[in-house]
């Protein structure tokens, strides 16, 4: 038998946040978003969940409602997508710098202009240096998973910074999946109360993120980056302990799914994992030996685990839903630099998928497979409409 | 000096900042001749840098004033006067 409940992706996520008991919630509406927080505070409006549920005027206010809260000693919730994790980019940075263990889902959208509401990941890449650890999940199932991981490793006296939960639009909230969610007793085990290093007190007046002229501003960066790197393990302690707790796997850093004997490797984050898998099984059905890297844990990037899984393949084909205009994919970009001054020397090709939420299917897939095999791209697009005239571009 | 986790201080934890390097107008000059010790160059520091305890006592702390003159300019028996420190630097 199937253990766990049919469920709405947004509704298993909203009782997996409750389950991690916080004290205070706030978030502001935006879809694909708005699902979840609705549920949450339902949640709390029956009782179920002792949490102040704070309605606020926009997503910035929603961010530092949760700053706030978690800096006078609270665990915190909130949400959001595209043009509200925008908006909030700027409390995003002060909740990393203040080394607040906030915990959000950012489900991810495309953003303005043109006004899009479908499906990319050009939001939470957009904050990929931030100081947040980011977490990319494939399911709905996953996205519960790490959360109940997000608060362990957000709240570790060796991290204390803030942990950002990527869930793809539609494809996941929107869905209907079982999934397996832990009664109280034991998420209580798995996550123990929140104990502050630090916290506001008016016994005890304190400032926090104050003023760092440039004769100490560069040592708190510094402080970040260094954590940010001891941290790669302990998000594969957590992952380690949550399978042993669970008996469900929870794969750390990245999924492995038959990269070992494989001369050609994807690397992909988030939902369109699953397309790819299907895709990979096809072209293995026909003797090809092709692997998928499914990135979990994108930042802390954990170079010499990715080095070490990916040194023994030929070609290294990233599949992304971002791009840095101008440049090439986030993603891609990074993979190459992990290969700088090693021995393993792999063809490492972009691929732009999926942008705004045009479908990726598996042949678009097996085409950006077979691209990577033939020559190197940099950040080839992937499913243009050949039919669209394209004013600037066409001749 | 120890920098902490999200750079938390405690109340008078800036003044470890010397901010009077920002100062760029010249400072002031307490001539201790005519002061009758009203305060008012104390009261109107927006630095709150400028100390006494009675007649001609008064000195502002070059740490962190920022020259902005406003000392000068209340002291009622003109006992304050704004000197350049371009000349003191050559």
């Amino acid at each position: 038998m199937v253990k766990g409940r049919m469920l709405q992706g947004a509704r298993a996520m909203a009782e997996m946040v409750a389950l991690c008991r916080p004290k205070v919630i706030s978030a502001y509406p935006i879809t694909p978003q708005t699902l979840i927080v609705e549920e949450l505070s339902q949640i709390v409006a029956d009782g179920d969940l002792e949490a102040e549920f704070i309605n606020v005027e926009g997503e910035h206010s929603a961010a530092s409602v949760c700053l706030g809260a978690c800096a006078a000693g609270a665990r915190v919730f909130t949400c959001s997508s595209s043009q509200g994790i925008l908006l909030m980019s700027e409390v995003i940075f002060n909740i990393s710098g203040m080394r607040l263990p906030v915990v959000m889902i950012c489900v991810n959208r495309s953003v303005s202009a043109p006004l899009n509401i479908w499906n990319d990941q050009q939001d939470s890449m957009i904050l990929r240096d931030s100081g947040w650890i980011q977490l990319y999940a494939e399911n709905n199932q996953e996205t519960c998973d790490l959360l109940l991981q997000a608060y362990r490793i957000a709240e570790d006296h060796r991290v204390m910074l803030p942990v950002m939960v990527c869930a793809d639009g539609y494809v996941l909230p929107h869905a209907y999946e079982i999934v397996d969610l832990p009664d109280q007793e034991k998420a209580d085990a798995f996550l123990p109360f929140y104990e502050p290093i630090y916290k506001l007190d008016v016994e005890n007046p304190s400032t926090m993120g104050a003023y760092a002229d440039p004769e100490k501003y560069m040592e708190t960066r510094y402080m970040i980056q260094e954590t940010l790197k001891k941290s790669i393990p302990i998000v594969e302690e957590v992952a380690r302990d949550f399978s042993n707790t669970f008996a469900r796997p929870s794969y750390g850093l990245f999924e492995n799914y038959h990269v070992d004997d494989s001369s050609t490797v994807v690397v992909a984050l988030g939902s369109m994992a699953g397309t790819i898998k299907d895709a990979i099984d096809e072209l293995r059905t026909e003797g090809e030996k092709v692997g998928l890297l499914r990135m979990i844990c994108y930042r802390p990037f954990p170079k010499e685990a990715l080095y070490e899984a990916l040194r023994n393949a030929v070609n290294i084909v990233v599949i992304e839903k971002d791009i840095s205009l101008g440049a090439s994919g986030a993603v891609a970009t990074d993979m190459r630099a992990i290969f700088q001054g090693r021995d393993a020397s792999p063809r490492i090709s972009g691929f732009v998928i999926g942008l705004g939420g045009r479908d990726v299917t598996i042949d678009d897939i097996k085409l950006a497979i077979k691209k990577a095999q033939q020559q190197f791209e940099d950040a080839d697009f992937i499913g243009l409409k050949e039919e669209l005239e394209l004013e600037g571009i066409d001749a | 000096m120890k920098i902490t986790l999200g750079t938390v201080t405690h109340p008078g934890g800036s003044r470890v900042n010397k901010t009077g390097s920002w100062r760029t107008a010249g400072k002031p000059h307490f001539l201790h001749q005519r002061c009758i010790a009203c305060d008012l160059c104390a009261l109107s520091c927006p630095e709150g840098c400028i100390f006494g305890t009675g007649q001609k006592t008064y000195y502002a702390n070059e740490d962190y004033c920022k020259g902005c003159g406003i000392c000068a300019n209340v002291c009622p028996v003109e006992d304050i006067e704004m000197v350049s420190e371009e000349d003191e630097h050559g």
